[in-house]
C-alpha cells in the first residue's frame, strides 16, 4: 500500500515539477509570477490531443510538436503581453499575466468545448507491472522517463552550454548581463521558450494520466506547481524539481489518508507551514536587504 | 422615511440599480484591499477569503440566531478583521512573493474547509435572507461605500497612512525611523479584511445565495484588478477601478461567449497603454490647484 502511494505520488509530482520549472525560471529572469504558465500547459495538452485525435500522430510525435507549438506561444506571450511592461511595476506585468490566462483560458473553452476529452486508447498501450506488492504502469514509467530526460537535458542546457550561462547571468543580474554584451530580451524569449515546452510536455503527460483533457485544468495545477516552485525556493531549478515531486507525494498520501476532500487545500497548507519554518523556502537564497 | 426612500428608488431601473449596487460593494472591498496592497506594498492575493469569511459570518449569523442586519455588518467584518490578524502574524515575516503566494493559500485552504463544514452547508452553498432594514439595501450600500471611501481618506492622510506608505516605499528605512513596521502591516491587513468582511456580508444580503467556490483565486484577482487597473494607493483611482470592472462586463454582455475573451485582452491592453492604473500619479489636489491657477511651489 504504502509503495503504491509513493509510485502514485512520485508519478502526480513529477508533473507539478515539469510545470513549477517554468515558473521558477522565469521568475528567476525577471521577477515575474508567470500566471498564464498554466493556460500553456493546457494549452500544451489541448494541441498534442489534436494531433493525435485529427491526424493521427504517434503520441510521441505528438508531444514533441506540443512542446514546439507552446514553445512559439510562451515567446509570443512574452513579446505582446510582458515585454512592453518590462520598465513599468511588477503589479501591471502580473495583471497582464493574469489577462493572458484569461484569455487562453476562454479562448479553450470556445474552440474545444466545455466537456473533458480523452486520449484515444490506442494512443499508448498501458501495461501493468507488478514490482513487489506495488503495480507501475507503463504510463507511469513513460512519465517518470519523460521528465527525467527533460530535467536533465534542463540542467544541461542550463549549466553546460553558453546560452544558459548567459541565462545563469541575466538571472543575476539584469543591467550588468547586458553591459556585457549578452542580448538579454533574446535570452528572456529563450527563458520562455524552454519553460512553456516543459509545461506542454507536462500538459500531454497528465492529460494521458488521467485520460482527461479540460479547458480550465491549467488554473489548479498552474497554482500547485507556483506552490512546488514557492516550496523549492522561487528561482532555483533543483528547488522546483523537488518542491514539485515532494507536493505531489505529500497530496496523495494526503488522500490515501482519508483527507479526500481537502485534496486541493493540501498542497497550499503544507507550503503555508513550510513558509513560516523557512521563510524562503527549501533553496532559496536567503535575501539581502539593504537600505 | 424608507418608504419615501424605496420610492425614489423607483425611478431607477431594477438591472441599472442592481449593477449600481454592485458597483457600491466592489468599492468597499477594493478599497479594503487598497489600503493592503496600494498603501503598504503587501500583495495579497488571497482578499476573497476574507470576503468569504465575512459573507459567510453574517450568513449564519442571520440564519442561526437572527441578528439584525445592521449589527451583522460589523460582526462580519470584526470576525474577517480577526482572521485578518490571525493570517498577518504569521505572513507577513514574508516578504513580496512569498507574501503573495501565503496569502493565496491561506484563502484555497478557507475556501476547501467552507467547502467541508456542515455550517457552510458543504458544497450546496447557503441561501441567505433579504436583510430586513429601515433604510434600502441599495442606499444602505451606497452611504456605507461613501462612508468607507471617507475613512480611506482621513487613514491616508493620517499619521498611520503616512507610515504605512513609509513602509510601501522602503521597510528598512522606515523601520530605522521608529516605525514598528510588522505591527503596522498586520493593522493595514486587519483593517483591510474588517472592509471585506462588510462587503462580504452585504455581498451575501443581497445577492442571496453565497457559494464557497464564489471566493475562489478568480475573485481575489478581480478586486486585485480594480486596484491595480484604477491605480496603486489612489482612492479615487480604486473607486474608478472598481466602477470600470463592474460594469464592463455588463457592456460586454451583447458578446455573449467572447466576453471573457475580450474581458482578458483588455487587461492586458489596459496594463500596457497604462501600466500604472487609469489614475496613478495623478493628485486631485494639484489638478484642483492647477485650474485655480496657483500650483503651490513644490507641494504634491
Amino acid at each position: 500500500m504504502f509503495w503504491q502511494q509513493l509510485i502514485n505520488g512520485l508519478t502526480l509530482g513529477f508533473t507539478y515539477a515539469l510545470i513549477a520549472l517554468g515558473y521558477t525560471m522565469v521568475y528567476g529572469i525577471i521577477q515575474l509570477i508567470n500566471f498564464a504558465h498554466g493556460e500553456i500547459f493546457m494549452m500544451g495538452a489541448f494541441f498534442a490531443l489534436l494531433l493525435v485525435t485529427v491526424f493521427q500522430l504517434n503520441i510521441f510525435v505528438a508531444m514533441i510538436l506540443a512542446m514546439a507549438f507552446c514553445m512559439l506561444l510562451g515567446v509570443i506571450i512574452e513579446f505582446v503581453a510582458y515585454r512592453p511592461l518590462r520598465k513599468s511595476g511588477r503589479l501591471s506585468a502580473l495583471i497582464s499575466a493574469i489577462g493572458v490566462s484569461i484569455f487562453l483560458s476562454t479562448l479553450a473553452l470556445l474552440l474545444f468545448g466545455a466537456d473533458a476529452k480523452g486520449f484515444p486508447d490506442n494512443s499508448f498501450p498501458v501495461t501493468q507491472f507488478k514490482i513487489g506488492s506495488a503495480t507501475v504502469s507503463s504510463l507511469q514509467l513513460l512519465i517518470f522517463g519523460v521528465s527525467s530526460f527533460l530535467m536533465l537535458a534542463l540542467e544541461f542546457i542550463v549549466h553546460k552550454t553558453k546560452l544558459g550561462k548567459a541565462m545563469r547571468a541575466t538571472s543575476q543580474d539584469y543591467n550588468t548581463a547586458a553591459l556585457m554584451g549578452i542580448n538579454v530580451n533574446w535570452i528572456i524569449s529563450f527563458t520562455f521558450a524552454l519553460g512553456s515546452s516543459l509545461a506542454a510536455a507536462g500538459g500531454v503527460l497528465v492529460g494521458l494520466y488521467f485520460n482527461a483533457v479540460n479547458w480550465n485544468m491549467g488554473l489548479m495545477a498552474g497554482l500547485k506547481a507556483f506552490a512546488a516552485a514557492v516550496l523549492g525556493g522561487i528561482g532555483s531549478i533543483p528547488g522546483a524539481m523537488l518542491g514539485g515531486v515532494f507536493l505531489g507525494v505529500a497530496e496523495v498520501f494526503g488522500v490515501a489518508a482519508g483527507f479526500s476532500s481537502f485534496r486541493d487545500a493540501i498542497a497550499f497548507a503544507i507550503l503555508v507551514l513550510v513558509l513560516f519554518i523557512k521563510p524562503t523556502g527549501f533553496f532559496g537564497l536567503k535575501i539581502q536587504k539593504k537600505v | 422615511m424608507g418608504e419615501l426612500l424605496q420610492a425614489s428608488l423607483n425611478w431607477i431601473d431594477p438591472y441599472i440599480l442592481q449593477i449600481l449596487v454592485n458597483i457600491g460593494i466592489a468599492i468597499i472591498l477594493a478599497l479594503g484591499l487598497n489600503l493592503i496592497t496600494g498603501l503598504t506594498g503587501q500583495l495579497s492575493l488571497g482578499h476573497a477569503a476574507f470576503l468569504s469569511i465575512g459573507a459567510f459570518s453574517s450568513a449564519i449569523l442571520t440564519i442561526k440566531l437572527g441578528i439584525p442586519f445592521s449589527l451583522n455588518i460589523v460582526a462580519s467584518g470584526l470576525i474577517a478583521a480577526c482572521f485578518g490578524v490571525l493570517i498577518g502574524f504569521p505572513t507577513l515575516r514574508l516578504s513580496g512573493d512569498y507574501l503573495a503566494i501565503a496569502t493565496l493559500g491561506f484563502a484555497e485552504i478557507i475556501k476547501v474547509v467552507f467547502l467541508n463544514l456542515d455550517i457552510t452547508n458543504r458544497a450546496l452553498g447557503l441561501s441567505v435572507p433579504l436583510p430586513n432594514t429601515p433604510i434600502p439595501l441599495p442606499i444602505y450600500v451606497w452611504a456605507i461605500a461613501i462612508l468607507t471611501i471617507a475613512a480611506m481618506c482621513f487613514i491616508q492622510n493620517s499619521r498611520f497612512g503616512r507610515a504605512l506608505q513609509a513602509i510601501r516605499e522602503d521597510e528598512i528605512a522606515a523601520e530605522a525611523m521608529g516605525i514598528n513596521a510588522t505591527r503596522y502591516k498586520i493593522q493595514a491587513f486587519a483593517i483591510g479584511a474588517f472592509f471585506a468582511g462588510v462587503g462580504g456580508a452585504f455581498y451575501a444580503h443581497f445577492i442571496a445565495y453565497i457559494n464557497p467556490s464564489d471566493f475562489a483565486f478568480l475573485k481575489s484577482v478581480d478586486i486585485l484588478n480594480m486596484v491595480v487597473l484604477g491605480g496603486l494607493g489612489s482612492i479615487p483611482g480604486t473607486v474608478l477601478g472598481a466602477s470600470v470592472l463592474t460594469v464592463a462586463p455588463e457592456f460586454l454582455r451583447f458578446m455573449q461567449q467572447y466576453r471573457m475573451l475580450v474581458y482578458g485582452a483588455l487587461l492586458v491592453f489596459m496594463m500596457i497603454f497604462r501600466p500604472n492604473g487609469l489614475l496613478g500619479g495623478v493628485s486631485f489636489r494639484r489638478l484642483v490647484w492647477k485650474a485655480m491657477g496657483k500650483l503651490p511651489a513644490g507641494g504634491r
